[in-house]
């Protein structure tokens, strides 16, 4: 476990998270995905029936955020991890259908971790409650899908050094006791 | 004398304290939060959160943006003493206030119209969960609260045998404590409630987060009883979001009551890292 951050950029460095240990800290660029409760029971409810993730979510990373609408010039006023364990019943599936990291707070079930290990996949934990200040590292965000579900939709955003903590690492290990 | 504060009067104060709450961290808990700092009571990656929470208030109150992307249900006490009148529809004028701050200050819309039938958002904000209290005290007080899910989903009720006593409140709010704060984003101002009936419980450990962390508590025995405890939450090393170290939380409130000869009701009501509440006077 070391204090100094690695840098990776999603959804290239993929294989570099699953290469980190649990406790590592993470500066996250690229593209990440913001999907909540309600996304969850539409996007498990589209994998069921169809048998693969929408919109092309293979390889990419779920952000588990409802952000608060534009403010200040930026994407949006505040944005940050919600928790995580709500989507404990979905995300199994979702990491077996090609999820490979989770971002959210607060610990996750034993059968995520197994998840997790199996396929190779992590879930970082973010610090909660500090919004205005992880909204600093958003450049940009578009909007795929479910508008109508207001800050639930399913949100495409590009950060810069958003900064994680590996919770659960690509063995099933855990940060938090 | 009697005085009348009009309904509107509340709805307007209502609005001012959701601006106000949502871009600021409730000076009393930053200060703690720099006590904690500035008493190196947290080190490496604790310390490192804390500052991040300082620099959160810093952004929040210089740029007008909310200080957590949860911008809450609005958590309602309007405190009426005997001398004062509230002629109108304050509840209206309430969520009114509401669906007003909520749109105009850019704040997420969290409310779903029923919790089990309907799901949809109200896109509003609205309603508020309120209620009016009539109290012995003169004058009339409003508390905003907003009050985060993840914390709210972190707090519990547990009715006790009255033969579990002091060790069993400790024990509920320590298993609470464990099980659940990594979700609600400490360090926690920890509300306990004991004492009335099942539904009156929750009511105490809430309002015991409004207290300024730092005052006294309500009696001796009480801040006692919230020093051994706090102590205990800070010995299980769960620490700021929850990495380790301390504190864990900077503050245990305790509120009783009396109850039923065969009662010992507990609640536990978690106060976040991004605490926000306000009390106003009104009509003065």
């Amino acid at each position: 476990m070391t204090d100094d951050a690695v840098k990776v950029t999603l959804p290239d460095d993929a294989s570099v998270l699953a290469g980190l240990s649990a406790g590592d800290k993470v500066l996250i660029s690229g593209t990440i995905y913001t999907m909540r409760d309600a996304g969850h029971m539409r996007c498990l409810e589209y994998l069921r029936e169809e048998g693969h993730l929408p919109f092309g979510l293979e390889g990419q990373t779920l952000f588990y955020a409802g952000p608060t609408p534009a403010r200040a010039g930026r994407p949006f006023g505040a944005i940050g991890p919600t928790t995580a364990s709500r989507m404990d019943f979905a995300s199994p599936e979702l990491y077996r259908a090609g999820i490979v990291a989770t971002i959210g707070k607060g610990k996750r079930s034993q059968e995520v971790k197994d998840a997790c290990r199996q396929c190779g996949a992590v879930y970082l934990a973010c610090v909660g409650g500090i919004a205005a200040l992880l909204a600093e590292c958003v450049i940009s965000s578009e909007c795929i899908a479910w508008e109508d579900l207001g800050t639930e939709a399913l949100h495409k955003i590009e950060v810069r050094d958003l900064p994680a903590f590996v919770e659960v690492d690509a063995k099933g290990m855990s940060l938090y006791a | 004398m009697e005085r009348v504060v009009t309904a509107e009067a509340v709805g307007d104060a209502v609005y001012e304290a959701i601006r106000e709450c949502a871009v600021t961290l409730r000076p009393d808990y930053r200060a703690s939060v720099q006590d904690a700092l500035d008493m190196g009571a947290a080190e490496g990656r604790a310390a490192s959160v804390l500052q991040d929470i300082l620099r959160n208030a810093d952004i929040g109150v210089q740029s007008d943006v909310p200080i957590c992307q949860d911008t809450g249900s609005v958590w309602v006490c309007l405190e009426v003493g005997p001398d004062v009148m509230i002629p109108g529809d304050v509840l209206s004028c309430v969520d009114d206030a509401v669906a007003r701050a909520y749109e105009q200050g850019g704040l997420r819309m969290s409310i779903v119209r029923d919790a089990l039938f309907n799901r949809e958002n109200t896109k509003t904000n609205a309603p508020a969960f309120s209620e009016v209290r009539l109290v012995d005290e003169s004058g009339c007080r409003l508390h905003v609260m907003l009050k985060g899910g993840g914390s709210d989903n972190a707090s519990r009720l547990v009715m006790l045998p009255p033969g579990e006593g002091r060790d069993g409140v400790i024990r509920v709010v320590l298993d609470a404590v464990r099980e659940k704060a990594a979700n609600a984003c400490p360090p926690l101002v920890v509300g306990v409630g004991v004492g009335g009936t099942f539904d009156k419980v929750a009511g105490l450990s809430k309002r015991a987060l409004l207290r300024p962390v730092g005052s006294p508590a309500e009696s001796l025995e009480a801040a006692g009883f919230e020093r051994e405890v706090l102590q205990a939450v800070n010995d299980l090393g769960i620490g700021p979001a929850a990495l380790g170290g301390n504190p864990t939380a900077v503050a245990v409130h305790l509120k009783t009551a009396p109850c039923h000869i065969a009662a010992l009701p507990v609640a536990v009501n978690m106060g976040c890292c991004a605490m926000r509440s306000k009390t106003v006077e009104l009509g003065s």
